[in-house]
């Protein structure tokens, strides 16, 4: 296995401060040119998904604190995502009339995701793998059929026709839904959203990592390898879950907030259960519990799909000269064949911890 | 230092521990025996808030700790080794025994600590960067009971320490628990290997069905007709 190249390279990264700092520049600088690479090339519709790319780094990363840290299944995640886009939606559309700015909404749906992550996770307390995926499951579509029911007897959310023309995102007075001119550069939407999902990607992969390398990151892996151990160590497993449901959930809520505003538009249908397991197939793929791992996962699943449907049309073309199969059924079956291969090659997930790629190769030392 | 009065244990309506009382006073080892299914883990459990006890009293250096959460008792100077070793498969050595400490924030006093345990357990220094879930049965065991001393205990809790393991690593790990007793520490041991406990404590208590049968000094019940007759295989 050529594993041990990747850690040398890192090796040399810790080690090595300029290279760290040059290293450090480089991705930086491909980060902010990245969509005007894109844009000029691929055009808007692969910005946007790259814009949605960012938003599963999000939702990927809040899922890796409960399942990746804590070990504790959820299928359900997808709720916390739909609870953030909601209330940026109630808080800032014609549906109610309310025009709250944005500063407010995403924390304020940061804290009430959290607070769901909560009322998921105090009932759930005792459960753990399979009982618990079946009751965050149901937790789950609860909150799709919610929003899915309640516009009777009062309108809340509309009901399945969703809501629509939702408040643009606006930082500072500037309104993210037109192009900016920012010291002579006319930065377009598209653009735009790309810089601030990235700054807020950015804020959670760091408040991740802080928390991986902090007691209650500790105290999480330890809930995960043996609780009653944990419980032992004297580590309060209640409040710790409880952390870890509230910390992941309050991500999702972000994401949820950033979705609302970029999409203008936000229906039930959007939080089904397939985004849930769309979610934890970037955790696993990627590589449970290891930030940079989950973050790839993230981006490939996002981009995986496209790729299948933009490319299965042309690649058919090309080879029998005509397209045989429609590109929009084959995507999903090409996708799932990526998964397969992906899980048998590399049970461990593409880019695993390194005490997750050693155990899986059974490594004594 | 810890006094047991009337403790019951309810598994739905099953009792698996009906009204038992015990004491074991400070600087002592003490045995609880009995056959599988007596009651002596659920016992412990319940000592160690594992579980929560149906009634009765637990009384540790003088405070009720029946009702209060289990991880508060590591602060307040109870450890538990638990059944089945329990060892934090995907850490190492030094990081499970980190989290022995994890009440802990003196750093120093942890350092010199590991050292201690390394110091007992010459064997988990020679692997201390290994994960614990590649370690052999006994390894695992060393390495329960060291992440135990890791949180400074008075009041050391061993459940089965013999599960599962051959002679000689009993033998070792025995030797270790009774070098820790000897430098004062207070041992409650509940073992199904009932000699080499009876060999190792002052006194012992026999459970049968939920309740203690017997209690005397340990080498008294060793040669008790019953006791050896019920279980030394005699």
């Amino acid at each position: 296995m050529n594993a041990p190249t990747r850690p040398i390279f890192f090796d040399a990264l810790r080690r090595n401060k300029s290279t760290a700092i040059a290293a450090t520049v480089a991705l930086g600088i491909v980060l902010a040119a990245l969509p005007f690479l894109i844009g000029s090339h691929l055009g808007n519709s692969w910005l946007r998904i790259l814009d949605f790319a960012l938003l599963y780094i999000m939702l990927a990363l809040g899922l890796n604190i409960v399942v990746g840290f804590a070990g504790l299944l959820d299928l359900g995640y997808i709720a916390f995502y739909a609870v953030g886009a909601y209330l940026y939606a109630l808080l800032a559309s014609p549906h109610f009339g309310l025009h709250l700015p944005v500063w407010l909404i995403i924390p304020a749906g940061a804290a009430l995701s959290g607070i769901f992550g909560v009322l998921l996770g105090a009932p759930t307390l005792r459960l753990r793998g399979d009982y618990l995926a079946i009751v965050t499951l149901g937790f789950g579509e609860i909150v799709r059929i919610f929003l899915n029911n309640l516009n009777a007897p009062i309108n809340i959310t509309n009901g399945p026709q969703g809501i629509s023309g939702i408040d643009p995102i606006r930082l500072g007075g500037v309104t993210l839904a037109k192009p900016i001119d920012f010291l002579g550069i006319t930065v377009p939407s598209l653009h735009a959203y790309y810089y601030l999902f990235l700054a807020l990607a950015l804020l959670i992969v760091f408040i991740t990592i802080r928390l991986e390398n902090s007691r209650i990151g500790r105290a999480w892996v330890a809930i995960r390898e043996d609780e009653i151990a944990a419980k032992a160590c004297g580590i309060d497993t209640r409040n710790i879950k409880l952390l870890a449901f509230a910390m992941g959930a309050s991500f999702g809520g972000v994401a949820g907030g950033l979705f609302a505003g970029f999409q203008a538009f936000v229906s039930p249908e959007s939080f089904s259960l397939m985004e849930s397991v769309m979610v934890l197939c970037m955790v696993v793929l990627g590589g449970m519990g290891n930030i940079p791992g989950v973050i790839l996962g993230g981006v490939l699943l996002t981009l995986l799909p496209e790729i299948f449907r933009h490319g299965a049309g042309p690649v058919q073309q090309a080879i029998f000269g005509k397209v045989l199969l429609d590109p929009e059924a084959l995507r999903m079956l090409l996708f799932g064949l990526a998964l397969i291969v992906v899980m048998l090659y590399r049970p461990a997930g593409l880019w695993p911890s390194t005490t997750r790629r050693r155990e899986f190769r059974g490594d004594a030392a | 230092m810890l006094e047991v009065t009337g403790l019951r244990v309810s598994y739905g309506g099953i009792q698996a521990v009906r009204g038992v009382s015990f004491h074991v006073a400070d600087g002592e080892m003490v045995a609880l025996i009995g056959a599988n299914g007596a009651g002596k883990t659920s016992t412990l459990k319940a000592l160690a808030r594992l579980l929560d006890a149906a009634g009765g009293s637990v009384r540790y250096r003088g405070e009720e700790i029946s009702k209060l959460p289990p991880h508060m008792l590591v602060g307040s100077g109870i450890a538990l080794v638990p059944e089945g070793r329990g060892v934090f498969p995907r850490m190492s050595i030094v990081e499970n025994l980190q989290m022995g400490a994890y009440c802990r924030d003196d750093k120093a006093a942890t350092a010199a600590d590991m050292a201690h345990v390394f110091a007992l357990f010459p064997r988990l220094k020679e692997r201390a960067a290994q994960l614990a879930g590649t370690l052999s049965g006994g390894e695992q065991q060393m390495l329960a009971i060291g992440r135990a001393l890791m949180s400074r205990p008075r009041l050391l809790l061993l459940d089965e320490p013999s599960m599962g393991l051959a002679p000689i690593m009993v033998q070792k790990i025995f030797e270790v628990v009774r070098a820790v007793a000897r430098d004062g520490m207070t041992v409650l041991l509940v073992e199904q290997n009932a000699k080499l406990a009876l060999q190792v404590s002052q006194r012992g208590y026999v459970m049968e069905s939920g309740t203690i049968t017997l209690t005397d000094d340990s080498a008294k019940l060793l040669a008790t007709p019953g006791v050896r007759a019920a279980y030394l295989g005699e």
